[in-house]
């Protein structure tokens, strides 16, 4: 019998877990601790669709821990757990929006830095409008805001500039000047939260246009070099500063 | 940085990143281990502890989520208490230590983590974990092991001198003990980053 014996699932919601916890789930966790009933199938899979996410795998008895972080869980629709962990390497996944930099182009195709392991392809034609007589204006170092394709681990990451009805909602280009920078992926899940307060704050001190990639790359752009950068180090600092020093700061700003 | 008293090593992963063509596997993650002591150039010593270490934390890293990847970790020694030369086994534990805090801080898959324990055999058969340099120079044999989290089982051991099978048990099951209050370290501190 294992030394670290399964916890159940639900009582280490919000708690740190480690690589190598076994996490049980209420199902099984039941026929455990009612050890009196007979049941014909006592090694079934529990009852009901559970979504696995990041950080989590499946293992025979019930969820391998395999990232280190916070466990969290989303009761409703497709009961879902998964590990809030912190990290700077992206890996790239299907559907994520994220920013990358042109490195080539190779015939018909970009080749595009987005912080993984491999650069990903973007065809020219995945432009909204694009046709092979009307093609987009693409330098390399261009910014390019997309969304991928394909993403597994054993294909190149392909990415596109629109979504599947053909428009291209946002994506695609990012025009001149601005300021790119990175950030960990745990920065960016906080702003991408419905009713971000950092957002919310920062759009009272200046009008600023603002891209977030999921890979940790943020797009900036104010009226000024000088707010751009007060941006900056207001985002970049985010990471490490509690709700109440952000307010402070804020306010030093405003009121200069 | 993870310091055990007055041996400190500082541990920098890189990855998954690109590899090169000649290094990438197809079915994993490649995993590359590079030790710079404190002074001079690495040596065979260095050479024969990185594979070691990497055959350790290839036990552990979940290398087929990430194939034709290349994952590198890179461990400075910052300080050795008083010995020059590499010739020091508690070097050994404190690197695999700062591997796996290395491994969980950079968010690569892990399937279980694991920590190095030292324990000195002395010429009187008693047993000193994690001995000083002092110690481990009188002790008849110094006995190094990673012992992994799940289930307390050994990933590697190394041993500097000669002792019987016997002792090497009693040195084991010590070391399997020691390794709870490590375990209880890596959580403490994480709970500590993560509630920031």
């Amino acid at each position: 019998m294992a030394a670290e014996r399964g916890r159940a699932a639900e009582a280490c919601v919000g708690q740190v877990v480690l690589p190598g916890d076994l996490l049980l789930l209420p199902a099984q966790y039941d026929e455990d601790a009612e050890g009196e009933r007979l049941r014909l199938n006592a090694g079934a899979a529990p009852v009901g669709r559970l979504l696995c996410g990041p950080g989590l795998r499946r293992s025979g008895a019930g969820l391998l821990v395999t990232k280190c972080g916070l466990l969290r869980h989303r009761p409703t629709g497709p009961g879902a757990y998964w590990v809030d962990s912190q990290q700077k390497r992206y890996v790239p996944v299907k559907g994520d929006h994220v920013i990358g930099i042109v490195t080539a182009k190779a015939g018909d195709v970009f080749k595009l830095d987005v912080g993984g392991s491999e650069p990903a392809s973007l065809s020219y034609l995945a432009f909204e409008g694009a046709t092979k007589r009307n093609r987009p204006n693409v330098q390399v170092g261009d910014l390019i805001y997309g969304q991928f394709l394909v993403a597994n681990k054993d294909m190149e990451p392909e990415m596109v500039c629109i979504d599947s009805s053909g428009k291209s909602s946002g994506m695609g280009i990012i025009g001149q000047d601005g300021f790119l920078f990175k950030v960990s992926l745990g920065l960016i899940r906080k702003l991408l939260a419905p009713k971000c307060e950092i957002i919310q704050e920062l759009s009272q001190l200046y009008p600023f246009e603002l891209v977030l990639g999921m890979n940790g790359r943020i797009w900036v752009k104010a009226k000024t070099v000088q707010q751009t950068l007060i941006i900056v180090n207001i985002l970049e600092a985010c990471e490490y500063m509690t709700a109440e020093q952000r307010r402070q700061a804020l306010a030093k700003l405003s009121g200069n | 940085s993870l310091s055990a008293g007055d041996t400190s090593v500082l541990a920098g992963l890189y990855g998954p990143a690109e590899a090169k063509l000649s290094k990438e596997l197809p079915d994993r993650a490649a995993l590359e281990v590079l030790l710079r002591p404190k002074v001079g150039l690495p040596g065979v010593l260095e050479r024969s502890r990185e594979q070691q270490l990497r055959q350790t934390c290839e036990a552990v890293v979940l290398g087929v989520l990430h194939p034709r990847t290349a994952v590198t970790l890179v461990l400075q020694v910052l300080s050795d208490a008083g010995s020059i030369s590499f010739g020091r086994e508690g070097l050994l534990s404190c690197c695999l230590n700062a591997a796996c805090m290395g491994l969980l801080d950079a968010g690569l898959p892990l399937s279980s983590l694991f920590c190095g324990i030292t324990c000195a055999l002395g010429p009187d058969g008693t047993i000193v974990l994690d001995p000083t340099a002092r110690q481990e120079q009188e002790a008849r044999a110094v006995l190094t092991f990673a012992i992994d989290r799940s289930e307390r089982k050994v990933l590697m051991a190394t041993t500097k001198g000669s002792c019987s099978v016997e002792e090497m048990q009693q040195c084991l099951v010590s070391a399997q003990h020691a390794a709870d209050t490590i375990f209880q370290f890596y959580r403490d501190s994480l709970r500590r980053r993560c509630s920031k």
